[in-house]
């Protein structure tokens, strides 16, 4: 019975590191903060026409995630170091992954809380109207934030243990969520304006692809990683 | 985790005076294929001599993803065998790889002025060019900034694997998001004239990637063992 007693590993490195965010609660509040800020600026960029505002949404919102979402990879292990607490959950017997899998679960519901608030604002902000397909829109969110969160907590991993990690991780990581971020906008960017071309299934499939693919890679090679 | 590197200072040092010929005969290769080039194609109907520039582009560009294969085969190899000349070689062709790069988007933004009329477009080749462009020069930054060597050696190997993996991904995401939104010009099938001085220059270009690998991977062995030596030296022991 390995896999109950990772599994279990897994719950407690998620249960920590979110019972450490509600303590603080500073981290999870300043975060969503700057998405909001992101996306007001856009607004300033944009102008106030309503139609220019609508099809720049899916971008706007999901850059804005992007920005947000490296500070809170970044934060996620920098807790960890400030006290010296890597090291001990290193020393714990058992698997290397499931401290990767617990990191990105915890990292998951942590974007994915703030991005529930982000997208309410853009809906408001950049006057979008919600398509009868909403379901495949919410989707495709979820597609695009295990993309980024994935290759994000991955890429954190390394970055936050270096100098000038502020600059190094989203220079690594945001050349590598291209793929993502073009058919996520691209999808969204669709189903907001009705899908004519149907094109929204083959962006969905590509993010699928995308999201397996990584997830696979970083789990084999997060041992050399944390290790290193 | 075992950490080779006492096998540093074994570079071939009995060839490695070969090697300066090597890069005589490359760049005299490329000199000669640059002239028969020239001299054997036609002017071109539509672009006239502006389409010579292709002899410079399209083999900056191939030799940029070879090089960037032999980063995904070292650092597959380093992870798998954990020998440190697997991470030098790695870094040296992706190093090379990457002034490869940069000089393809530039060869492509000369012609692109005059035949476009533009130096920049969103077309697929381009784009995905240039992301290809900023995962290297991550990589090549991260190298930068990692000092302990073992550490470096391992971190930049998985980052150098993730975006080599990424490579064909971005391609294909790029030109789903081109040709969903415009139809793509298709480059014209190329006449019979142009395909030796093409070929040549291709081969004349993989010469010159070879012979930089080589000199910049000796360079980082060099680096490396005097690294190694002062190491030595500090901690007071027979340097070896």
């Amino acid at each position: 019975m390995t896999w109950r007693r990772d599994w279990s590993r897994v719950r407690a490195i998620v249960w920590k590191d979110l019972v450490t965010e509600r303590r603080s609660k500073a981290g999870f509040s300043s975060v969503t903060a700057l998405g909001v800020t992101i996306l007001v600026l856009f607004g300033f960029a944009l102008g106030p026409d309503a139609q220019v505002l609508r099809d720049a949404a899916a971008g706007a919102l999901w850059l804005a995630a992007l920005f947000a979402g490296v500070l809170a990879f970044s934060r996620s292990y920098q807790v960890e170091l400030e006290s010296g607490a890597l090291e001990q959950l290193l020393q714990y017997p058992g698997s290397r992954w499931t401290i990767y899998v617990g990191k990105l679960l915890s990292n998951l519901i942590f974007v994915g809380l703030m991005l529930v608030i982000v997208i309410v604002t853009a809906i408001i902000l950049f006057q979008v109207r919600i398509p009868a397909t909403w379901p495949s829109l919410v989707a495709i969110l979820v597609l695009g934030v295990v993309g980024v969160v994935v290759l994000g907590t991955f890429y954190a991993g390394m970055a936050s243990r270096i100098r000038a990690r502020e600059v190094l991780l989203p220079l690594l990581l945001f050349p590598m969520l291209v793929p993502v971020l073009l058919a996520a906008m691209s999808a969204s960017k669709a189903l907001l304006t009705g899908d004519l071309m149907h094109e929204a299934s083959a962006w969905t499939r590509l993010l699928i692809a995308y999201d397996m693919i990584f997830l696979v890679a970083t789990l084999l090679a997060f041992e050399h990683v944390i290790e290193a | 985790m075992t950490y080779a590197s006492a096998s540093i200072p074994a570079v071939a040092a009995g060839r490695a005076d070969r090697w300066p010929w090597f890069g005589v005969f490359a760049f005299a290769f490329l000199i000669l294929s640059q002239a028969i080039a020239i001299i054997t194609s036609p002017a071109d109907r539509d672009m006239g001599d502006l389409q010579k520039i292709m002899y410079v582009h399209v083999p900056a560009a191939w030799t940029t993803f070879i090089a960037f294969f032999v980063v995904l085969v070292f650092s597959l190899r380093y992870l798998w065998k954990r020998r440190e000349k697997d991470d030098l070689l790695a870094a040296s062709a992706a190093e090379v790889g990457a002034t490869f790069n940069g000089l393809t988007l530039i060869l492509g933004m000369i012609w692109g002025r005059p035949a476009w009329g533009v130096w920049w477009t969103w077309d697929a080749r381009l784009t995905s060019t240039l992301v290809l462009f900023l995962i290297f020069v991550g990589y090549l930054s991260l190298r930068a900034f990692v000092d302990d060597a073992e550490r470096r050696a391992e971190w930049s190997a998985v980052v150098g694997a993730l975006g080599a993996i990424n490579v064909p991904i971005v391609y294909m995401s790029v030109r789903w998001w081109r040709t969903l939104h415009q139809v793509q010009s298709t480059p014209s099938s190329m006449d019979p004239a142009y395909v030796l001085g093409l070929r040549l220059n291709a081969f004349a270009f993989l010469f010159i990637l070879i012979y930089f690998i080589r000199q910049r991977y000796h360079a980082a062995c060099l680096q490396r063992s005097t690294e190694h030596a002062e190491e030595m030296t500090a901690l007071g022991g027979q340097q070896s």
